[in-house]
């Protein structure tokens, strides 16, 4: 098996709506894939498409090697989908959510496993406790722990860290990268920039279209796009006027606040440079020549309109895959 | 494998999975728990003081066509009985027709103008007593009353030479007309066909909203993602309430005996089957149903909409035969039509199994057929 999803041309429509459109991806077994993206942008379609909880208007591809439109029950079996709206019952306490869980996936193991599942998240104590009743947090942790349980080959998760605190993300992201050295292969979406620079490889979609493709590096290089940081003591109120002031100038495409610092991204490094020079001078403020991070690209990618997007073939790719 | 095929594959093990899940969320589902049992409770305490109830004093008027001492004193032994109360006075039949149709009063006695000349020569003459019958378990014990005078009335009135006719055979014959109601469904009838009722619309009405409130809790998403198929997962929510049917049958059972101490001429055994071949029937509908319906307020209609022509069309408020024969053929699909004859030949008549067979497998086909439609619309993605 060359890779553990391989979708190609995928379309599909809600009413008149296109929501993903022509979407190709290829994650390789043992790979850690981050889906991104804003809201509305159709990453839950898109996920729904591969686990072939919804059908494609064309297109084709596979998971795991399976088919996604013939063989979606062998999908289903080998497959933990967790989904980005908590979907476990309420009413059933989480040792019942668990074990109804092992019982539909058949495991032989069952009851090991469910046991295995409460010790890990350490919900031993409250096993009997309704899943209705779980904080945010813990519902969430809850249900990964439910959608690994059947020890499945492939991960999809849908934002699976939202609202979880940062110590139990860390852990979920180690136990991800202990899964991803097993050939367990992940395609997780999300919204940290944090967890996007932990996954092997990302893709960024945009009105259903895959807007970048590749490692976080390379995503970041085939924009090509110059930051600089301006310090400085600076107050709030500075930093916004600033930021309006620059907005506006030539060479300029986007500023973003990150502390206490603005970074000010440009296509054009020359102009870009020289506009700054000519506003912060005179200005107790300094101007450093930074990376431009993975965040001031998605923001840059964002903030493209659809009409002016350059399309994904013509960027060029300095790394090889 | 193909979709087509695996609709069709069947996991004992995963279908557990789901009635287990099942019997787990309807215990802690008290609402749904207490309309399971409160139902049949209220429906027998409602119904069964209807059918119990001895009414009295019911609006009666004449139409003395003797104004006789014979006539005089049938009328005072009628009230005497005091199921009935004269309200007023009548000049003809077509008046007295008028009278019941509006409903103003419920029985017309029409005593002859020939009555008492009659009765003097021995000719034995005719009193007669229309009755609406609509209701037959509110008029059946009036009308066994006054049929009943005809032999007990003590003709004090015969003394001297008329002496000789007391005690000889009843002198003169009370005939009742049924109207609205000819076949008059007794007590009897109504308690084991309640029992069709209740099943039907609590059966119904739970898994009715067995899928879509899956759907509308979010939780779908998570089971088409697992592998359960469709034909588990609609067995595994049918499995459950099969149980409460059976609950809710016994219930009804008891009460029907102990209560309203209606006969059971026939087989434990039988009743049993045919009540779990209709408890099937009433599911698959409900399931169904649930399958087709796109949120729970749609499914609450497909349900009353099914329920309606059940209890209308069956026989269980009008007699099967007397109905158009249009409505008889509605009432051939009605899994209730078949479960009223059924019940009725167990507890009543005593009725074997080669009796019980000709509405036996029309029950089984319907279940068969639905669950293949339920199967058919079971929607296997989120689109
Ligand atoms: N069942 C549906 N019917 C109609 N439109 C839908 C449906 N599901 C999603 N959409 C639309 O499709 C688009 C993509 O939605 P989707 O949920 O895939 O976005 P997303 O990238 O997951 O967003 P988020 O980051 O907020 O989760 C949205 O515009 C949404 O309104
Ligand atoms: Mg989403």
């Amino acid at each position: 098996m060359k890779f553990a999803i391989d979708v190609r041309g995928l379309n599909k429509y809600f009413g008149k709506k296109k929501v993903v459109d022509d979407l190709s991806l290829q994650v390789r077994p043992g790979e850690i894939f981050g889906f991104l993206g804003p809201n509305g942008s159709g990453k839950t379609t898109s996920i729904r498409l591969m686990c072939g909880l919804l059908t494609p208007d064309s297109g084709s591809g596979t998971c795991l090697g399976y088919d996604i439109i013939a063989e979606s029950d062998a999908i289903k079996r080998n497959v933990g989908y967790m989904t980005q709206r908590f979907s476990f019952w309420e009413d059933l306490s989480i040792r019942e959510n668990l074990d109804f869980i092992a019982r539909v996936y058949q495991m032989p193991d069952r009851k090991a496993s469910v046991e295995n599942a409460l010790n890990n998240l350490g919900l031993k104590a409250r096993a009997n406790q309704l899943a209705g009743t779980l904080s945010g947090g813990w519902k969430q942790r809850l249900a990964l722990a439910a959608c690994m349980l059947h020890r499945p080959a492939l991960l999809l998760l849908d934002e699976p860290t939202a609202g979880v605190d940062p110590s139990a993300r860390r852990d979920f992201w180690e136990e991800l990268h202990r899964l991803a050295a097993q050939g367990i292969s992940v395609l997780v979406s999300t919204h940290y920039m944090d967890e996007a620079e932990r996954c092997h490889k990302l893709a960024y979609i945009s009105h259903g279209a895959l807007l970048a493709q590749g490692t976080a590096q390379e995503i970041v290089a085939a924009q090509q796009l110059f930051t600089w940081a301006i310090k400085g003591k600076m107050t709030d109120e500075s930093l916004t006027q600033l930021s309006d002031v620059l907005a506006s100038k030539p060479g300029v495409l986007q500023t973003a606040a990150f502390g206490n610092a603005l970074h000010v991204t440009g296509r054009d490094p020359l102009m870009l440079e020289k506009t700054l020079r000519e506003t912060v001078a005179g200005l107790p403020h300094e101007m450093v020549r930074t990376e431009t991070s993975l965040e001031d690209v998605f923001i840059h990618l964002m903030r493209t309109p659809k009409e002016t997007r350059e399309p994904l073939q013509e960027q060029p790719r300095k790394v090889g895959q | 494998m193909n979709r087509r095929s695996s609709l069709f594959t069947f996991s004992l093990a995963r279908c557990w999975g789901v009635v287990l899940k099942e019997f787990l969320q309807l215990k802690r589902d008290r609402l749904t728990f207490a309309m399971v049992i409160g139902i049949p409770v209220m429906m027998l305490i409602l119904f069964g003081y209807a059918i119990n109830m001895d009414p009295k004093h019911l609006k009666t008027m004449m139409i003395d066509a003797d104004r006789s001492e014979f006539s005089r004193s049938f009328i005072m032994a009628m009230h005497n009985t005091a199921y009935f109360d004269f309200v007023g006075e009548l000049n003809n039949e077509a008046e007295g027709e008028a009278a019941l149709a509006r409903g103003d009063v419920q029985f017309v006695v029409n005593i002859p103008s020939d009555f008492s000349r009659r009765l003097v020569r021995g000719e034995r003459p005719v009193v007669l007593v229309i009755a609406d019958a609509t209701d037959p378990a509110a008029a059946s014990n009036a009308i066994g009353a006054v049929t009943r005078l005809a032999e007990s009335v003590a003709w004090k009135d015969l003394g001297g030479p008329l002496a000789r006719l007391n005690g000889s055979p009843p002198l003169f014959d009370v005939q009742v007309h049924r109207r609205y109601n000819p076949e008059g469904i007794t007590q009897y009838n109504i308690v084991p066909g309640l029992m069709g009722v209740i099943l039907i619309m609590t059966m119904v009405m739970i898994t009715g909203l067995a899928m879509t409130r899956e759907r509308e809790r979010g939780t779908m998403e998570n089971l088409l993602a697992t592998p359960v198929r469709p034909l588990e997962m609609l067995t595994g929510k049918i499995v459950p309430y099969i149980f409460i049917g059976l609950i809710q049958a016994t219930i009804i059972l008891l009460a029907a005996i102990s209560l309203f101490n209606v006969p059971f001429v026939g087989g434990i055994l039988e009743l049993y089957v045919v009540l779990l071949i209709y408890i099937a029937a009433a599911l698959t509908v409900g399931i169904t149903i649930s399958s087709l319906a796109r949120n729970q307020l749609q499914g609450v209609q497909m349900t009353f909409f099914f329920f309606l022509p059940n209890v209308l069309l069956s026989g269980f408020m009008f007699p099967f035969y007397g109905m158009p024969k249009w409505a008889q053929v509605i009432a051939h699909v009605l899994p209730m039509t078949y479960f009223n004859r059924l019940v009725r030949g167990i507890m009543l008549k005593g009725n074997s199994w080669l009796d019980l067979w000709p509405n036996v497998w029309p029950l089984m086909l319907f279940t068969v057929i639905l669950m293949g439609v339920a199967l058919k619309f079971y929607r296997r993605t989120l689109d």
